[in-house]
């Protein structure tokens, strides 16, 4: 083999190697959970529905099992564990939680407080309130809290000892859990509005943080509003 | 070849003539630019002088762009002037001209350089211990507070990834969004839940680190000068950091007021959940999930509100 041949081997290896190392690095970095998309109904064409669920553990068959995190009902009624929600402009949205998680006290109780919502208020199992007093009962699970649309919604936590707690999402309703419904408005903004759990629940991490609440599609994400 | 008597006297002659000149460019140009940077310029430099320490920043800034226009185009008028003159032609194969220093430029070169570089260094160190309000956070116990009798405290919280506000004065209200009354005197306590965050508000030229456990107070005063602020956490703190801003604005001590009593009124049913306002804002110490506020404390730290 002459000496042009030995380089051009040479080259076209690093040259592969390098493109396979950019591909694994980008391939990884643009991993993201899938969004799930909500349109409104013909009838109602400002409004969607929106059902959401939060489980103490997603459950095998994703990336972290153990780690708490989200799913949402998708339009053929399948639980996709996701915390990306397409919804459209100048829409009612309205939400339906199912809180399978246990509580806590909340490190700051203002997050307890219901805000963004139509009517700043929510309905807790059949009940309205405004406030959650993470101090009492079994505290709150979770927070959607979405800093540019004014929305901070708490999610009531259930308690841990419960018979039929739910150990790995996603959970049925045959599993305790609470019920919370709310309505929020999108808005004539379109864009990618970050929107993120303020209960540190990420075990094992630093004040527990990190982890789930620093990754997409467990305890942080996007409302994509769209036109 | 040596030069003769008369070459000799040409060229000193020539360098007299060329010295002044250069002296009368660069003096024109230099008190140009000075009127330029002091007065077109300045008014309009960062971070604008919404407040007292902004202001002071802007002198700040004012005062080392006014010392560096003379030197840079000393530099730059010198340069040109060698470039248009002393150039070579390209059969020229000849030595450069001999040259002889002049002490005399020389030596007000060195004093011009030195007195510079002690005004500067004196002008800085002045600059950062007087009193001025330069906004920094002073820590827990700040070496200078303001003279004013009456401030208004707002204890700054920061958290992965927002800030929120406490209002001590305002029945230890706590709101997510912060407006500020013109000419007031301002106490900020700044503290965090949990990482190290930084309280940037620039154009208030208010910068302070939000540590866990610690209450760093910066001070300033708001002029009359009424407008929106940026607050930004300047302290790379996790995957939302670029999110983590809001914006604030200067508004009419009545229009503040007005707002202060709609949000004490909007978060009455909160405050009473929150502890009193406390010189720092312990978060829990059982770690995930948090804990019941106040916290038992099993590591020991002073918990006080």
């Amino acid at each position: 083999m002459n000496k042009g041949a030995r380089i051009s081997i040479v080259l076209v290896s690093a040259a592969v190697a390098v493109g396979l190392i950019l591909f694994g690095i980008f391939g990884y970095l643009r991993t993201y959970p899938p969004t799930v998309v909500f349109t409104p109904s013909p009838t109602q064409p400002h409004t969607v529905d929106v059902t959401l669920q939060v489980d103490p553990d997603v459950g095998p068959g994703h990336a972290h099992p153990a780690w708490p995190g989200w799913f949402a009902k998708n339009a053929q009624g399948k639980w996709v564990q996701t915390t990306l929600y397409q919804v459209p402009e100048r829409t009612y949205v309205h939400v339906t939680v199912y809180e399978y998680d246990s509580g806590g006290p909340l490190r700051n109780p203002i997050w307890g407080k219901v805000t963004g919502t139509v009517g700043n208020d929510v309905v807790l199992n059949g009940k309205t309130v405004s406030l959650l007093d993470a101090a009492q009962g079994f505290g709150v699970g979770h927070t959607i809290v979405a800093p540019a649309l004014g929305l901070s919604v708490p999610v009531w936590g259930l308690s841990g000892t419960e018979k039929t707690f739910c150990q790995t999402g996603p959970c049925t309703l045959s599993n305790a859990h609470n019920v919370e419904t709310f309505t929020f408005y999108t808005g004539n903004h379109p864009h990618n509005y970050r929107w993120q759990c303020f209960i540190p629940c990420g075990a094992g991490y630093l004040n527990g943080n990190g982890g789930p609440m620093a990754t997409t599609g467990y305890m942080a994400g996007f409302w994509k509003v769209v036109a | 070849m040596a030069m003769t008597e008369e070459a000799m006297r040409e060229r000193k002659e020539y360098a007299k003539k060329a010295g002044w000149k250069i002296f009368a460019i660069w003096l024109v140009l230099s008190l140009i630019g000075e009127v330029l940077v002091l007065y077109v310029w300045g008014p309009h430099m960062p971070p604008g002088d919404m407040t007292t320490s902004a202001a002071s920043q802007q002198f700040d800034f004012k005062v080392l762009t006014a010392m560096v226009v003379p030197v840079l185009l000393m530099v730059w008028v010198y340069g040109a002037w060698s470039l248009i003159n002393f150039h070579a032609t390209k059969t020229d194969r000849g030595d450069g001209i001999p040259l002889r220093g002049n002490r005399r430029v020389q030596g007000i070169w060195y004093v011009t350089s030195a007195a510079l570089v002690l005004f500067l260094a004196g002008f800085g160190t002045y600059e950062l211990i007087n009193g001025n309000g330069v906004g920094s956070g002073e820590g827990p116990s700040p070496i200078w507070k303001p003279t004013a009798k009456h401030m208004l405290v707002v204890q700054v919280i920061a958290q992965q990834w927002r800030f929120t506000y406490r209002w001590p004065q305002f029945g230890g209200m706590e709101t997510t969004s912060i407006d500020l009354p013109a000419d007031t005197t301002i106490q900020f306590d700044v503290t965090s839940l949990d990482v190290i965050h930084d309280f940037w508000a620039y154009q208030l030229g208010v910068k302070a680190d939000a540590n866990p456990d610690v209450n760093n107070v910066a001070y300033t005063t708001t002029s009359n000068q009424l407008g929106r602020f940026t607050v930004r956490c300047d302290e790379l703190c996790g995957i939302w950091h670029g999110a983590m801003y809001n914006y604030g604005h200067v508004v009419s001590k009545s229009a503040f007021y007005t707002w202060a009593s709609n949000m004490e009124a909007q978060n009455a049913s909160v405050t009473k959940l929150l502890p009193p306002f406390a010189t720092t804002y312990t978060p829990s110490y059982s770690g995930a999930g948090g804990g019941y506020y106040p916290s038992y404390d099993p590591n020991g730290h002073a918990v006080t509100y």
